[in-house]
Order: structure tokens, then sequence, then C-alpha cells
């Protein structure tokens, strides 16, 4: 009996505890990044390149079709035509587009300055364009729509902070930004179940996302060892993730290719 | 026994200090008015929130300047968003609700008057009614909070149905912090109604002076007791409800909460909770709360219509028992509300019947109050016109419950807008003339000043026509099918009602402003108005036996005695047409 | 003021029982095999109302009228009620209630106690944040399993079937517009995805709350072809005044062709 009532005693402490963190979680928001301390200068002369391409082996997906009749402004922006689902896409020569690559590792002793020019993301017949993209910590990102109807952004983020906020046709464009580095971000829109985006937030500029070809390329990276990875939404609700080790001479181009199969 | 109680111990002398007499007062009457300004002020917040909301429905790209200010990302340039609509529907809802309708008939009016009218010094427990009142300050304040958190005031509605409600910021914005702090305030305000049922149900039954026997209870001492008694068994379920619905929030239980939820693209980590648990614990309060706002609207008109009318009320016994057995039904239909929700379809036979036979007491009260007009001298005072309205707006309000109470029309009104009319004018409207009639009444006794008159009857016809104009087209477009809860119209057959809607705002925005007429009216009267004598109305129950306003301990230190039925109005062979309750002569009819 | 109150209500009266009666607005054309039963009782409903609504307002109105303070010194009827009158009008109030509702009862039991003909054709409907899909089962007449873990909606497995391991899954045909064919029973197997949900559709007279946790069956037989709006009356979220789909009754012959496009493009 005792037990019992000391078992409920620690629940009805427990909750108090855990509204107060919540109160604090969700008040508490980072929106600058630290100065990095006693940054490494970059010397322009020496910068190399990282290539390459992104290769896909196994059978192509099929792809379904995304049914829009939800929402006719959607379904008349594309005219009849049969949009179909993005991730699993592969190009005509075997290669992967949508492919997130960038430094995971070896950039750190560097400092960058956060570009002043912001990323756009547009919603344009109901779909994200890009729908695959790099942004840096800090760094804007403007939301812009093409579209006559309600949208809605939602990231969900695990290391920064989740919000959801809608935006009217006509609306003025949302500018966020994220706080900490994260790869990758899913972002939905809770108007258009289908609406799919992946945004990854680096705290370098080196990144880059494959085309229609499959290649990729990584400018002006200082001599040094670096880890690269890649990111294909392929395989699975969190994509999938390969990573390679590179050395880069003064003024030296590697290549570095990749191959993801189908799981 | 209908005794004075000496072993009731007060406090006999006035405070003198201001904080001690105005904030933290013991007086039955400084609480009843903390209280009735507590609803003055959410009836203004709610009705500023549902102006937006009209304008929202009819001018979507309206830019409703400052309101950016108040939430950047709720009203990105002053546009509103969809979550913000529903932000402002969740709090317009539960502030009324709460806050107004709950507060000002009960709290408010209940507490300055029943001590008063029953011949009590005080309640029973003065203590507790300040703490409940506090309670339900502080329940005020962190549900007015929300609308400063980061992703804004909740979106699940007045009944904050979980999953919705329950499984976190995935739903949606506003389900983060801000539907907590929702949960939190209802809980905190099912304690403070708590605490005041208590004291009203011990006040009623222990306080009574010598003579008023139960049978001799004005009306409206009825009417608040059986809402005590509804309020006490009502708000300890909804308490309950709250509480595990917080818990499902922030400790990771799963009492609403069923298994395999995929929200947002994540899985949530629950199984095994009901939705439907919480909808049966939501409305077994919810249905109960609704009397509990109506009922003493329903006292106060007979207290009224009786006084006006000049004649005794039509069939006393009768409007108490028909209170009691409105109570007592209650509880026995809250499954109206849940006909389409999945539950067992055979359960909906008996909530159906008890529904309808609910009916019947209400017809009754009807009946009755126009029995009291009948053979009456009608005098159109501002109180008078308020009570007449209410019982117009209570038959038109209670003949589409007629409707709603059967499970097989409700597949085509359920979540309609003639549901929205439906409780808008019974529980809403109907229950807000019953305050205004409440105020225009009993303001001379509470502040020592008459009211206006003259503005008093602008308010009520600009008013009573303007709420039926708001309301009555609310009942046409939804038997067409009009849903509730939408923030704007794309459905194909929900745009040609726009008009209708436009006509709507219109009228909401005409009603709500002659609202300043009556603001102004009771801020002015307060200082301005012309001095109140004891009996302004010539009035026969205990509160006009007392000086207006009455002093301290109400009755300076004397029991009164009580002879006579509350409603001797008219009585044949007096001077005077009235006898007052106290009054020693006798009356031949007298039971 | 009496007179005033006798205009107002006369006018609020009639203006209310005109729109009512010339059904300016008016629940459309059903097309349901249930429909015509409930518009009868909802007809019925409002005739009774309609009555005690005019005698009531009107009665209210005259007496404000009548027995309005004329100053004229006329003594009031000093009277404390009658309690044959009580009861008269206690027994008429449960008589008329009590009675209108358990003459549709059968109305109810028909949409709920009666279960599907076993031949119905059985449409799963999912709702979600903020839409609906319909899974048919396919040539095999079977549903796949559902596997929460498969769930994408960037995908487009608003489901979680498995059609990769599952037999009966690989001919499961998702859609995103509910085809019915007309005269031919069908039955819906209600679920939701995330939050609750309802599924409305005015001309059938259909509408049953999706309820997350538990499957919930109804179902209606369409007797015209066309396109119908269906509709969510369950607040669900921010996109609940989209939530919508449509209900595409069609031809037996019809609705087989368009099962094999719908078939086509999985």
């Amino acid at each position: 009996m005792n037990k019992q009532r000391f078992l409920w005693l620690c629940t009805l402490v427990a909750v108090f505890l855990i509204v107060g963190c919540n109160k604090k979680e969700s008040t508490t928001e980072e929106t600058t990044t630290p100065a990095e301390q006693q940054a490494t200068p970059i010397d322009q002369a020496t910068v190399g390149e990282v290539t390459g391409k992104v290769a896909f082996s196994g059978d192509k997906p099929k792809l379904a079709v995304i049914h829009m009749d939800q929402d006719p402004v959607c379904v008349q922006k594309h005219q009849g035509e049969a949009v179909h689902v993005e991730d699993g896409e592969v190009n005509e020569n075997g290669t992967l587009p949508n492919v997130f690559v960038y430094v995971k590792e070896g950039a750190e002793k560097y400092s960058f300055a956060t570009p002043s020019e912001p990323v756009t993301l547009d919603q344009n017949g109901c779909m994200y364009k890009p729908h695959v993209f790099g942004i840096m910590v800090g760094q804007d990102l403007h939301i812009i729509s093409s579209d006559p109807t309600t949208h809605n952004i939602h990231p969900m983020p695990k290391d920064n902070r989740e919000w959801n906020e809608s935006q009217p046709p006509g609306a003025a464009p949302l500018d966020k930004k994220f706080a900490r580095s994260e790869v990758m971000i899913p972002v939905k829109c809770n108007q258009h179940p289908w609406m799919r985006a992946y945004i990854g937030v680096t705290k370098n500029p080196f990144y880059s996302v494959t085309g229609s070809d499959g290649t990729f390329s990584i400018k002006g990276l200082p001599p040094g060892d670096y880890t690269i990875e890649a990111w294909t939404a392929i395989g699975g609700p969190n994509g999938q993730t390969q990573d390679q080790k590179v050395t880069i001479g003064p003024k030296e181009t590697k290549s570095v290719d990749f191959a993801f199969k189908a799981s | 026994m209908p005794e004075a109680h000496a072993e009731t111990a007060h406090q006999h002398h006035a405070p003198t200090k201001f904080i001690w007499k105005y904030i933290f007062s013991l007086d039955h009457k400084v609480i009843g008015k903390q209280y009735y300004f507590l609803a003055l002020f959410s009836v203004v917040v709610g009705m500023i929130l549902s102006w937006l909301m009209r304008i929202h429905l009819v001018w979507p790209n309206a830019k409703l300047y400052g309101l950016d200010l108040l939430s950047p990302a709720g009203a990105p340039g002053g546009v509103m968003t969809p979550e913000y609509y529903l932000s402002l529907m969740t709090l317009h809802g539960t502030i009324m609700i709460f806050f107004v309708l709950t507060t000002a008939p009960q709290s408010g009016f209940g507490n300055y008057f029943l001590p008063i009218q029953i011949g009590a010094e005080d309640m029973a427990f003065p203590r507790l009614n300040m703490l409940s009142f506090w309670t339900t300050f502080v329940a005020l304040m962190v549900l007015l909070s929300t609308f400063f958190v980061t992703d804004g005031p909740p979106i699940s509605g007045w009944t904050g149905y979980p999953p919705l409600s329950a499984v976190g910021s995935s739903a949606g914005p506003g389900e983060g912090l801000g539907q907590t702090l929702w949960v939190i305030s209802i809980a905190i305000f099912c304690i403070g109604s708590l605490l005041g049922a208590l004291n009203f149900i011990a006040t009623t039954l222990d306080l009574r002076t010598k003579g008023m026997k139960l049978m001799r209870l004005p009306l409206t001492c009825w009417a608040w007791f059986v809402t005590a008694v509804l309020g006490l068994l009502s708000f300890a379920v909804l308490f309950g409800a709250c509480a595990l619905l917080l818990l499902d929030r922030v400790g990771g239980t799963s009492f609403f909460i069923p298994g395999g939820l995929i929200v947002s693209d994540k899985i949530m980590p629950h199984s095994g909770g009901s939705p439907l648990l919480y909808q049966h614990l939501f409305w077994f309060f919810g249905h109960p709360e609704v009397y509990i706002a109506i009922l003493p609207g329903m006292g106060v008109t007979s207290h009224i219509i009786s006084c006006f009318a000049r004649k005794p009320i039509f069939g006393y016994r009768a409007m108490a028992y028909s209170l009691m057995a409105i109570g007592f039904l209650s509880f026995t239909v809250w499954g109206h509300h849940m006909f389409l929700s999945g539950m067992s379809p055979y359960s909906a036979f008996s909530f159906s019947l008890f529904t309808m036979a609910i009916g019947v007491p209400s017809a009754i009260k009807t009946f009755n109050w126009l029995g009291t007009l009948w053979g009456g001298k009608i005098r159109f005072t501002s109180a008078m016109l308020f009570s007449i309205g209410f019982v117009s707006l209570f038959v038109t309000g209670g003949l589409s419950g007629i409707f709603l109470a059967q499970p097989q029309l409700d597949p085509m009104l359920h979540a309609t807008y003639f549901v929205v009319a439906h409780f808008h004018m019974v529980m809403g409207v109907a229950a807000i003339f019953g305050m205004f009639a409440g105020t225009y009444f009993w303001f001379p006794k509470m502040f020592g000043r008459m009211m206006n008159e003259t503005w008093g009857k602008v308010h009520f016809w600009t008013t009573f026509i303007g709420v039926y104009c708001v309301f009555m087209p609310m009942h046409f477009i939804g038997v067409e099918g009009a849903i509730r809860r939408y923030s704007t119209w794309t459905d194909n057959y929900l745009i040609p009602m726009i008009p209708v809607h436009e006509f709507m705002t219109i009228a909401a925005l005409f009603t709500g402003a002659v609202q300043f007429i009556f603001l102004i009216n009771v801020f002015w009267s307060m200082f301005k108005g012309e001095k109140a004598t004891d009996n302004p109305w010539k009035g026969t129950s205990l509160e006009w036996t007392v000086p207006s306003p009455p002093p301290f301990d109400n009755f300076a230190g004397k029991h009164p005695v009580v002879y006579h039925g509350p409603y001797e109005y008219g009585v044949p062979g007096k001077d005077k047409d009235y006898v007052m309750q106290d009054s020693p002569e006798k009356i031949e009819d007298d039971e | 003021m009496g007179l005033a109150f006798f205009v107002v209500l006369v006018l609020i009266t009639a203006v209310s029982v005109y729109i009512f009666g010339a059904h300016i607005w008016w629940p459309p054309h059903a097309i349901s095999t249930i429909g015509p039963s409930v518009d009868h009782q909802f007809n019925l409903t409002l005739i009774l109302t309609g009555i005690i609504f005019v005698c009531a307002q009107l009665g209210l109105g005259y007496f404000a009228w009548k027995y309005r303070d004329r100053k004229d010194g006329r003594k009031v009827i000093y009277s404390h009620g009658n309690n044959k009158l009580e009861a008269g009008w206690t027994i008429a109030a449960a008589v008329v209630f009590i009675g209108l509702n358990l003459i549709g009862f059968q109305i109810w039991a028909k949409m709920y106690f009666t279960p599907a003909p076993p031949d119905a054709l059985q449409i799963q409907v999912q709702g979600q944040q903020f839409a609906y899909y319909f899974r048919y089962p396919g040539p095999d007449g079977k549903f796949g399993p559902t596997h929460v873990e498969k769930v994408d909606d960037a995908t487009g497995n608003f489901f979680g079937l498995d059609r990769d391991h599952d037999q009966d899954s690989k001919d499961d045909i998702v859609t995103a517009t509910l085809g019915v064919p007309v005269n031919r029973p069908v039955e819906l197997i209600l679920r939701s995805k995330d939050v609750g949900h309802s599924f409305f559709v005015r001309e059938l007279r259909i509408h049953q709350d999706l309820v997350p946790g538990i499957e919930i069956p109804i179902h209606f037989t369409a007797t015209e072809t066309g396109r119908f709006e269906i509709v969510c009356t369950q607040l669900c979220g921010l996109g609940h005044y989209k939530m919508r789909a449509f209900l595409q009754v069609m031809t037996e012959e019809d609705y087989q062709k368009w099962l094999q496009s719908q078939m086509a493009a999985q």
C-alpha cells in the first residue's frame, strides 16, 4: 500500500518536472551559430575540387503516380499530365539524381561566413522545387509559393526546432533559418501529403546535389583529408548514406564515385 | 433544517485594508462582483475573437493590422492563416463556455444573491469562496498565456479531442506548449468550479433563514442549487479527463491514443488507448455543462418575469421540479454528441430517448413562462425585455434540438452550422440574455445606482434583432450542409453560401458593436447613475429588504424571518400589489 | 413596447417559416436507398417543430402585447398555476417528442443494425491529415496486411503495403477518388492514420467518424450516377477545411473501366 502511494507520488513529481522541462525546451531557441575559435584561414591559391558520379544498380523502382484529386488547383497546374513520385527516380544513364553530397568531416578547422544570398524553395504545382538542396547553418531559406492554393511548410528535423506554418495564396514569403547542421531534414506540406523536400544543413559550403547526369562537384576545398558523404532518398523512409575518405593536395581535383543499390 | 446557523463562524467585522476588502476579500458580494467582472472581461475577449473569425470567413485576405504583432506566425502581415483561425476558434469556445457562461450566471450572480435571497450573512465557506475565484483567475491567465507561446494557441477546438490534442506538435502548430497550457488551464478551472459548487450546495442546504422552506426559495436559488450539483458531479469527471490527457501529452502514457498512428510521417510511441474514452468523459461533463450555463438564466428569467408581470410565477412547483428533472436527465444524454463517433449504435437508442425526454421539462418551463405572462400587467423594463427575449431564444434554440436528438437525422446535420446555430441560440445567446436581464435587474442592488433604462432598451432591441440575424441563417445553410470549423470555403457546394456568411458577419459586427452601449451603460451608471432605493422594482424576495448596496453582513446582524413564497405579486385585497417574503401579513391563498 | 415585441416576433417567425418552406437552402437530392426515409423523417420533424415554433413565438408576442401594463387599474389574474394544465402539457410534450423519435428509429436501424449484404463491394477508406485514400482489394478480393513502418506519403504508400512480400497486397488498388458502381451495395471500412476524421457525403445521407485505432464499417447503395463531394467534418488540424475527396458513382461498365485504369496507375 505504502509502496503504491510512493509510486504515485513519484509519478506526480515526474509530471511536474516534465511539464516544467517541456516549457523550457520550447521557449529557448538558438538562432545564432557560435563563432569558431581560432579559425584557420583558407589560402584561395591552393584550393582543389572533388567531382564524381553516383551510380545505381539493380531494378529501377516503379514510381507511383501522385493522385492530386484532393486539390483541383494542383491537378489544373499539371494539365492532365501524370506526376510521378520523385524519391526513387533513376536517370536515363543509370545514375541517380537528387543525391546530396557534402564534406562531412575535415573542414572543422575553417570558419565560413554565412552567405548573404538566401536559398529559395518554391512550391509549384504542389511540388517542392528543388526536391533536394543544401543550405548553410544560419543562411536564409526563402520560401515562396507559385500556386493559388494554401500550402503548409513543415520541416521535421531531429536536431533543429520543428515548425509548421501555413502560407495562404498571396501571403508574404517565409524566411527561415536552421540553427544546427543536420543531414537531411525532411520537409512536408500538411495540406498536400505527397509533397516532400529534403534539406541538408551544413556548417561548410562544401556540398552539391546530383542532377539529371548523376554528377556532382564540390569546389574550393583547401588541401587536406576529408570524409565525403552521399545521401539518397532511395531505400527507405530516411534514405541511406555512404562515406568515402579522400585526400586533396594543393590545386588537386579528385574523383570520388558512389554506387547505390536498390535496398 | 432551515434555521439560521450560529455555529458557522463568520468574520463579523468588515476588513478595512484595500487588499482584504477588494482583492482577497471573503465577502460573497465582492467575490460575486469579481466573478462578474472576470466574465465581463472574458466576454469582450471572446467576442473580439468571434469578430476576427467572422471577418476571416468572408474576407480571408483582409489585412488585420495589429494582429501580426500579436502573432507574427499566425497572421503574417495581418492575413490570418488557417491554423490561426482554429486557434481563435478554440479560444473563443473555451473562454465563452468556461469563463463566461459558467462564471457569470452561477459564480457571479449566484455568489452575490444566493446568501441574500436565503437570508444568510455569507456563503458557508468564505475562504473556499475566495480560493475558488482566485483559482478561476489563474486558469484564465494560463489560458490567455497561450496567445504568447511560440507556436501559438491550440487548434483542437474547445472539445480538445485526442489524438489531435494528445500527440503533440507533430499534429500541427499550436499542438505543442499551447495545447499543454490549455489542458492545465481547464484542469485548474475544474478545481475552482468544484470548490464553488461545494460551497453553493452547503450554503443552500444549511444557511437558509427561519421560515425559508425549500419550497419558498426563489427560483434563482433553485437554479443555482441544481447547477451547483451538476457542477460538482461533472467537473470532477472533466478534471479526470484533463489529467489523463495531460499525462498522454507529457508523461508518455496512452490513455486516449491507440497504437500504430502515424502523424506527420512519424510513428507515434503510443499504444492501447481509446479516443472514444475521452469523448465519453468529456461529454459526460459537456452536456451537464450546457445546463450549468442555461439553468441560472432560467432562474433569473422566472424571477424577473414574475416580478414585471406583477403576478405569481405560474406553477412554482412545476418550475422547481423541472429544474431538478433537467439536472438529472442532463447526465443521461451525453451520447447524443457521439451518435456518429463510432460508439455502439445500439446505445444511440437510449441516449436519444433521454434527450427527447429532456425536452419535456424544457417545454414545461416555456409553458409556465407563458402562463405567468397570461393575465399579467407587464412592465417593459430592460430586465423584462431581456427575460422575454430569453424565452424566445430558448424556444428557437430548443426546437432545433429536436432534430439533433434524433440519431437518424444526425447524418444530415452533425457538425454543420445547424449545430452551431442550435447551441449558440440556446446556451450562448439565451444564457447571455439571462445575464443581461440579471444585470439590469440587480445592478441597483449591487452598485446602489440605477442603470440607464433608455439605453438599456436600445441595447435590447438591437441585440435581439441582431442575434436572430446572426444565428437564424446558420440554421438555413446548416440544413444544406455547411460544415462548421472550416476556416475558408473551398468545396463546390460551400462557395455559393458565402453571401449568407457575409450577411451573418455584418450582423455579428453590428451586434457586437452595440454591446459597447451596454458596457458604457454599466460603467457610467456605476458612478453617475441615479441613486437606487432599496426596492426599485417592487420585488418580494429578501434582496429587496436590505439597503442598496447591502452592508457587509447583509442583514446588519439580524436574521430575517420568511412567511411567504417568493412570488406574491398582485395579491387581491392588499394595498400594495405585492407582499414581501418577510412580511408577516396573511395571504389567504398561502401554502 | 408590447406591440413592438409582437411585431418583431411575427416578422422573425414569418421569415423563418418562409425560408424553410420555400426550400431556399435545402439538402441536395438524395441518391442512396436510405435517403428518402431520412428526408421523410426530417420533413416530419420540421413540420412538427415548425408548428410549435410558430405557436410559441406568436403566443409569446401576443401575450406581451395583450397583457402590457396599460395603467388602467386592471387587476392581474392572481394564480399560482394549475396542476391539470401542468399534467396536460407534460404528457403532450412527452408523447410528441418521444413518439417522433420512435417513428424514426427504424431508419437508424437500417443504417447500422442491418449488416451489409454479403455480396457488397468492400472498400477501405483511410483518412489522414488532410486527404482520403481508398483501397480496393483487387481481383483476388482480399486486402493485404498493412505495416505501420512501411507507410511513406512521399512514395505514395499511404496504407503501408508491402507489395513485394505480401501476396494479397500485390493487386490492391489505392486511389484518391472513391469510385463505386451504381445500384450495388457498397461497404466502406473506415480507418484513420493519424487523428480523428469524418466521412460525410450529403447526397448519400451517410456520415460517420473515422476513429484512430478502430475500423468502422458503414454501407450504402447509390441509386444515381454522378460526382459528389466527400467532406471531413471532424476537426483534424490546420487543413481540416480542405480535407475532401470525390465520390464517383458510375454504371457497372464505367466502373470496371475506371478500376482497370486505376490498376494500371499503381
